[in-house]
């Protein structure tokens, strides 16, 4: 048999493109994962609760029971995430295990190292991230991930955070891809990242691995602002199954996100979705689920 | 460029640079413009569903039955093929190659892979390297179909007439050749 290379990095960071211009919902049942796959969703996310509820309910929030994994992996045939705990190597071990197609590293989950995330080098599944600035990003790629979202706050139906993420992130993007030489130095410790990956970041004028947007989706506009400002496909969490009519809205933001651009599309499809999840003001809430992680 | 989901932006890098000129495909009215279509890798299932939303379904049957070339990549391959196996009911299969294809046929993403490919072209000597993502696998090979390359008895790059599928990603790898034949094609 010819040889094959699993778990290299042009093939974990290979299945973050495919993931490109789609939607990654929440699911927490086989039922809600039949209908996001229905909807037309690249990718579910296994989870036994959605931010929205994790906010609610409090207490420690863990990887979700392995045979609700499997249960959502024996529905769908598109690719299914799980998220582990922040530094807990063997949540993402047992993951691995459970052959998840990816796994995210989640400050949506209670975190379980205070100075450590994963080394996800040590990993053949790909993993995606959090970050809320380009540093923050550089350093979980210098770790080993193979995808970064903003993290926005989750469970909110706020997009506010989102945005402030994505532009911090690509905003300090388009700043360094002008910086001379010497001022890489500068901008590496500025970022606590290492001077490589910056180099390659005012190289290319982008990430070395997709940038994807979470935390706050609720409606196709915001799904349509997202990609605009420069997102290059999207998560939403409790903004489906949390809404009033979750099938039509969940399509609704498939569409959104492939004619992110075509103000006509948003508004058709915009039309008659119901009411969407209950949003949040920043101001309002006990914890900022986006300040978790370092 | 079908551009409705998935690795559109790399495959549009490639032909940009090997001086192609480039629409993005999402409309009925885009697809009018371009002599001929690549369709890259994501969901397939996504892709069929934003293709029946699009209205793009019969206007791409049209185009592909006069004989626009088409180069179609994993996902891509499986929505030119004849048959799927392991696709939602009413997937859409376009038939522009008479292969039946297994979604996902190489497993899991634990299992995707990157492997040398020999291939069975004139003039190419060395290998290609094939980067392999929850790949779709081929079961079944029609008699007009021609075979480029295989891994392990399947194929894995077919031709007929002016369409071409492979079940791997040559927008991923620093290797245009793939991209620079279907050029020449067209």
């Amino acid at each position: 048999m010819t040889n094959r290379e699993t778990g290299t990095v042009l093939v974990k960071r290979g299945l973050a493109e495919m993931l490109k211009g789609g939607v990654i919902m929440d699911v927490v049942t086989p039922e809600q994962a039949k209908i996001a796959e229905n909807a037309g969703a690249s990718a579910v996310m296994a989870l036994e609760r959605v931010p929205a509820d994790i906010r609610r309910d409090g207490g420690v929030a863990r990887m979700s029971d392995p045979e609700m994994i499997s249960g959502i992996q024996a529905a769908v045939t598109i690719p299914v995430m799980a998220k582990a705990r922040i530094g807990h190597f063997v949540e993402a071990q047992i993951l691995q295990a459970l052959d998840v197609d990816y796994i995210d590293e989640s400050e949506v989950l209670t975190p379980a190292d205070e100075a450590h995330h994963i080394d996800k080098w040590a990993f053949t599944v790909p993993f995606v991230c959090g970050a809320t600035n380009l540093g923050e990003a550089l350093r979980r790629i210098s770790e080993g991930a193979c995808m970064i979202r903003s993290k926005g706050e989750a469970g909110t139906g706020n997009i506010v955070e989102a945005v402030r993420h994505l532009r911090s992130i690509i905003g300090d993007i388009r700043k360094l891809s002008q910086a001379d030489s010497a001022e890489l130095f500068d901008w590496s410790k500025r970022l606590q990242a290492p001077l490589p990956l910056v180099r390659e970041v005012a190289e290319t004028g982008w990430l070395p691995v997709p940038l994807f947007c979470a935390g706050g989706i609720a409606t196709p506009a915001d799904a349509g602002l997202v990609m605009q400002l420069g997102a290059e496909a999207v998560f939403v969490g409790s903004g489906i199954f949390k809404s009033a009519d979750p099938q039509p809205r969940a399509k609704a933001i498939v569409e959104a996100t492939t004619n992110f651009a075509d103000a006509h599309i948003l508004a058709k499809v915009s039309r008659n979705l119901g009411e969407p999840m209950v949003g949040l003001e920043m101001q309002g809430l006990d914890t900022r689920l986006a300040e978790r992680g370092w | 460029m079908l551009a409705l989901q998935g690795a559109f932006g790399l495959h549009q890098k490639v032909l940009e640079h090997l001086g192609a000129g480039v629409v993005q495909v999402r409309t009925p009215q885009h697809l009018a413009e371009v002599d001929a279509l690549v369709i890259g890798g994501g969901e397939s299932t996504t892709m069929s569903k934003l293709a029946d939303a699009s209205g793009l379904v019969q206007p791409l049957a049209e185009r592909l039955v006069t004989g626009m070339p088409v180069l179609g990549t994993c996902a891509g391959m499986i929505l030119l093929a004849s048959d799927v196996m392991d696709g939602y009911p009413g997937q859409h299969c376009f038939g522009a190659v008479d292969l039946v294809v297994q979604r996902n046929g190489y497993g899991r993403q634990a299992d995707s892979f990157g492997a040398r490919l020999s291939m069975k072209l004139d003039s190419w000597q060395d290998d290609f390297e094939g980067v392999f993502i929850r790949a779709p696998k081929v079961c079944e090979v029609g008699p007009r179909v021609e075979m480029l390359a295989e891994l392990d008895g399947s194929a894995v790059m077919c031709r007929q007439g002016s369409a071409v599928v492979c079940a791997f990603h040559p927008e991923l790898v620093d290797d245009d050749r793939i991209h620079r034949w279907f050029l020449d094609l067209v």
